[in-house]
């Protein structure tokens, strides 16, 4: 033991250790980061599960509750409670915000407690029940939103209601982290005179239970075989199964990115050990004759990498803990819950992610070293064979397992490890490629001396060259798509928006109000915006075979069938939609025509038979057209249209979109107080909201993709370090044979340079032909070429690479060329 | 050759290489014997195989045929293993390039043989060493900051700080002027009489073979004289 801790003292002082030391804590760094982020937001899932659910079981429904299941809740001596959850405007003056409205009664929380404070920012405290009939909570985003603090009247439909306190903390909403409109609470009694729910509103009703467990379990397995369509219940051990999923699912993907970076250390790893090992095989054939043995060599270098190893993950953990700090700040904002602190098992996730490295990668170039013939030490020419390129198979093999294993699901795992494997096999061949072609002699002999010997370095190097461009170009993808392509992408489903396009949703307008919204707009000379019927209807066979979530498998699907549709009835084709398939609907037939996307989802052709419930009535309609639809024109769409004479009768609200001129806000304002039933959406702020959102998100996996980059940077060093030795003796010799500094400084730049330029290059395609994939695939979109990413791709490498080459070639120069000269003999 | 007397002998030695599509005969039929404190010279001129029996007679490289034995152990009878334990217990090693470990001082690299052995005691000994050989003041200093003379004092400390029964040394003044050559010869010579060790020095330089006790010529792969 004290003989290797000498060995890494003494390897370390001469610097051949600290890219490999450096390379494996970017990798756990990187990997425990998420690990340590992932474990305290999986404890606030976790933590007080009672208090999550603010009961013991609750039941989720997209319409009113039969009343005999709460009586069924009474008569087992369970405690019951209850709450809607619908989104509304809430007004106070001159403003207005759109508000997450949840109406409790008195007992809620039946577990866990509400907590208010009498003005944002002073210190809060539990609640014993509810907002009491005539006063509303507001959450602090809302009061300042509304301008509306405690003791002032905000206003929802047509109630007024006094703001009563601040809440801080509600428990169910803790673990739906990502929330979008700001919370409103109210008294359950209050709603009714607030006349908001009416026909075409989407709210959620919720019943609470809690009681001893048995008498909770026998409840629970009482209601889930009586479960309609559109509810769910949800207990102590399912959780808040969505949540949990959209979770997971992000935990996943940044883990899978994190552990990329920690593949891309794994290559800088080995390329760092080779060298070490190449640096040493003389060290070892002195030290066999003077007798070591091979297993004491394997046993000392053995130990002293696992000392290294050791202290490298150590640092790496304490490195992607502060790392996560720096997540949960970005995403403070969004996090509506105080994080608690990380447990230890993401530093052993970091250890086996640095162990499974060293193994995989370093492992096997240092066995080598057992093989070193003593002889060496007389004929130089002696060296041990090896056969790398199996034994790092086993390395990646290790990786590939645990890169599946962190995408939880073998196929997704399989695109990863492909995909990855694939863009590094892509990169790789161009750049080998483009550095050829670069060099073929037709095209050197056309440059000046100066230019010429670089370009011919570069060919001859060409493979070890294409690993380094390669390596940065991937590092460097991941960042312009997170910089660039994000934007681009952004501004380019901004741009898609026509810029006459509407810019408000009004929701809610009810039959008998029809004629009067419709007179207001023209009392303002706002042009009269169209209004559609809406039907929310169920959906219940397809062809006369029942139909129900259970019938798909991918998440979307379920989620599509298991709520409502909103179905409309015109008889003319709207403009902004085209017909794809079929023809369009014949007025006096019971016909259908269905957006081409959903039709695909969900399986449906033209011709099939839909069948349809809507409040207890029911009827059915045939396909006979698909269409294609532009939702970025801002106009209202449906998936599902029928004639009149199909749906006309059936409870219907109508629904528009509409533009408003800057500084025609004041009629938005009439509308709502004239109107107080309806919803009117700003959709620019919804946008600036979500955009908001996707900013915060991408900032905190921005971090992970720069663990990659510095990954990436780190397979660059070592690999330009590999080159170090021959790239001396070359300058030694050029200036033995009377090159001046400055040429053979200026051979080593138009290397560099070249390299560089084709990294960045290659990294702007990646970026670029991701970008369009995005675009055209997931968004619709067209995206134009950015010229920015194409001149900061190559900015970018030219700048990253000629860093890395100042910071290994330093020493190509310094020295003499006899001294260079003879210490390579 | 009564081979209980002798601290090296060898008997039959030959080797033969591949070289391309025919067999390239280095030694053929070396017998030697060497008595223990004798200093035994093999010269030749270059490509005449001296450097392979040196590494064969070490135990660095493996025969063709014959045996080799050092104190009355035979050499490739052991497995590679148990060879480089006996060169820790018994065999010191000086060469042309001298093979300093460039990452150690001048004072690690001696003590690199105790370390080795496993022995805590060693910076005392290699101190002394290197004071012995001259080098008192340069210590803490690595080989590239070493002239070549100095380098091969360092290995002779090396060689010499675990008091072995027998030193090979492959042209050791092959890379030095004649200046330090001089100087390490007469440190080399001085030190074998002071620690009793029985020297086999290959070199092409007369000079030096007349300093030792006996000479062998090799020429064309055998024993001429």
């Amino acid at each position: 033991m004290n003989q290797a801790w000498r060995m890494l003292a003494r390897d370390w002082r001469a610097g051949e250790l600290r890219v490999l030391a450096l390379a494996l804590a970017i990798a756990v760094a990187s990997v425990t980061s998420v690990a340590f982020f992932a474990d305290r937001v999986g404890q606030v899932l976790v933590r007080d599960a009672h208090q999550l659910l603010g009961a013991d079981l609750v039941l989720v429904s997209d319409h009113p509750w039969n009343p005999e299941i709460s009586r069924e809740i009474q008569e087992r001596g369970l405690e019951g409670a209850a709450a809607l959850n619908f989104v509304s405007m809430a007004f106070a003056g001159e403003r207005n915000q759109l508000a997450g409205v949840k109406a409790v009664t008195p007992n809620y929380p039946l577990r866990g407690r509400l907590r208010i404070a009498p003005a944002p920012g002073a210190p809060d405290a539990p609640a014993e029940r509810g907002p009491e009939k005539g006063s509303v909570w507001l959450d602090e985003q809302l009061v300042s939103g509304l301008g509306a603090p405690v003791g002032s009247r905000v206003r929802l439909g047509r109630a007024e209601l006094r703001v009563a306190a601040v809440l801080t903390l509600e428990p169910e909403r803790s673990a739906n982290f990502f929330n979008i409109a700001p919370r409103l609470m109210m008294n359950a009694e209050d709603v009714p005179a607030t006349t908001l729910i009416q026909t075409g509103s989407r709210v959620w009703y919720y019943l609470y239970a809690a009681g001893r467990p048995e008498q909770v379990n026998a409840f629970d397995q009482f209601i889930k075989p009586r479960l309609e369509r559109g509810q769910h219940s949800e207990n102590l051990e399912t959780g808040r199964p969505r949540v949990r999923e959209s979770i997971d699912r992000a935990e996943r993907f940044l883990g899978l990115t994190a552990l990329l970076a920690a593949v891309l250390a794994g290559v800088a790893i080995a390329l760092g050990t080779r060298r070490f090992v190449e640096r040493h095989l003389d060290g070892c054939a002195v030290m066999r004759c003077l007798g070591a043995t091979q297993r004491r060599l394997v046993w000392l270098y053995g130990l002293e990498f696992s000392l290294l190893g050791f202290a490298a993950c150590a640092a790496g953990v304490v490195l992607g803990f502060i790392a996560q700090q720096a997540i949960g700040a970005a995403l403070s904002e969004l996090l509506r819950s105080e994080l608690p602190a990380p447990g230890a098992l993401p530093a052993v996730q970091g250890f086996l992610v640095g162990l499974v490295l060293l193994l995989g990668f370093a492992m096997p170039p240092l066995l080598r070293l057992k093989n070193v013939p003593a002889v060496r030490v007389m004929r130089r020419e002696s060296a041990p064979n090896t056969n790398y390129y199996f034994s790092y198979l086993v390395g990646a093999l290790a990786f590939g397992g645990m890169l599946i294993w962190q995408a939880g699901d073998l196929k997704l795992g399989g695109y990863v490890v492909g995909g990855f494997a694939a863009a590094v096999l892509v990169f790789f061949a161009m750049a080998w490629a483009v550095l050829k072609l670069l060099t073929r002699p037709a095209v050197v002999r056309g440059f000046g001396r100066r230019l010429r010997y670089g370009l011919i370095n570069l060919r001859r190097h060409a493979r070890g060259n294409a690993v380094q461009v390669a390596s940065l170009a991937l590092g460097l993808t991941a960042v312009l798509l997170l910089t660039f392509t994000r934007n681009d992408l952004v501004d380019a489903w901004r741009r898609s928006a026509p810029p006459d396009a509407p810019n408000r949703f009004l929701v809610g307008v009810q039959p008998d109000q029809l004629k009067e919204v419709q007179t207001f707009f023209d009392s303002k000379n706002i042009v009269r915006p169209e209004l559609y019927p809406m039907v929310r209807a169920r959906l219940v066979a397809v062809n006369g075979r029942p139909v129900s979530e259970a019938d798909y498998a991918e998440e979307r699907a379920k989620r599509l069938v298991e709520r409502e549709f909103n179905l409309s009835y015109m008889t003319e084709l709207p403009s902004h939609n085209q017909i794809a398939a079929g023809r369009w609907l014949d007025p006096g037939a019971a016909e259908l025509s269905v957006e081409q996307g959903i039709a695909e989802r969900l399986g449906w052709r033209l011709g099939d038979e839909l069948t349809w419930t809507v409040g207890g009535e029911s009827f059915s309609a045939r396909i006979t057209s698909l269409r294609r639809l532009r939702w970025d024109s801002m106009k209202v769409n449906f998936f599902v249209i029928a004639p009149p004479r199909v749906l006309a009768g059936m409870p219907t609200s109508f629904v528009s979109a509409f533009r408003v001129e800057p500084g025609g806000e004041a009629v938005l304002n009439e509308l709502s107080q004239r109107f107080p039933n309806l919803t009117i959406v700003d959709v620019a702020a919804a946008v600036r909201q979500a955009q908001e959102v996707i900013d915060q998100l991408v900032n905190a996996v921005q971090f992970i993709f720069l663990f990659t980059l510095g990954a990436g940077l780190l397979v660059l060093y070592t690999a330009l370090v590999a080159t170090e030795d021959e790239r001396r003796r070359e300058a030694a010799v050029m200036r033995v044979y009377g090159a001046s500094r400055a040429q053979v400084t200026g051979a080593q730049r138009v290397e560099f340079l070249a390299m560089g330029a084709v990294a960045g290059i290659l990294a702007s395609l990646g970026a670029a032909a991701i970008g369009q994939l995005l675009a055209r695939r997931v968004f619709e979109l067209d995206l134009p070429p950015s010229a920015a990413l194409w001149i900061a791709g190559p900015l970018a490498g030219i700048a990253l690479l000629s860093l890395n080459a100042w910071l290994s070639s330093r020493k190509v120069l310094r020295a003499s060329p006899a001294a260079t000269l003879r210490d390579s003999v | 050759m009564h081979i209980n007397n002798h601290v090296l002998s060898a008997r039959g030695i030959g080797k033969t290489v591949k070289s391309g599509e025919s067999d390239l005969v280095i030694l053929r039929e070396i017998d030697l014997a060497v008595t223990p404190g004798e200093a035994v010279a093999v010269v030749g001129a270059s490509g005449s195989g001296k450097s392979t029996l040196l590494a064969i007679l070490a135990g660095l490289d493996t025969p063709s045929a014959g045996s080799v034995s050092i104190e009355g152990s035979e050499l490739f009878s052991l497995d590679e293993d148990e060879r480089a334990e006996l060169r820790g217990r018994s065999v010191g090693f000086v060469f042309q390039s001298f093979q300093l470990l460039p990452a150690l001082t001048a004072l690690e690299n001696v003590m690199l043989p105790f370390e080795l052995s496993g022995q805590n005691d060693a910076e005392a000994q290699a101190r002394e060493m290197l004071v012995r050989v001259g080098l008192g003041e340069r210590l803490q200093h690595y080989p590239k900051h070493l002239s070549g003379g100095e380098q091969q004092r360092v290995a002779l400390a090396r060689a010499f700080v675990v008091r072995p029964k027998l030193l090979f040394a492959d042209e050791p003044t092959g890379s030095l002027d004649a200046e330090s050559g001089a100087a390490v010869i007469r440190l080399l010579f001085e030190m074998n009489r002071e620690y009793g060790t029985t020297l086999v020095l290959v070199t092409h330089d007369e000079q030096l073979a007349s300093k030792c006790a006996r000479v062998l010529r090799l020429a064309a792969g055998r024993i001429v004289s």
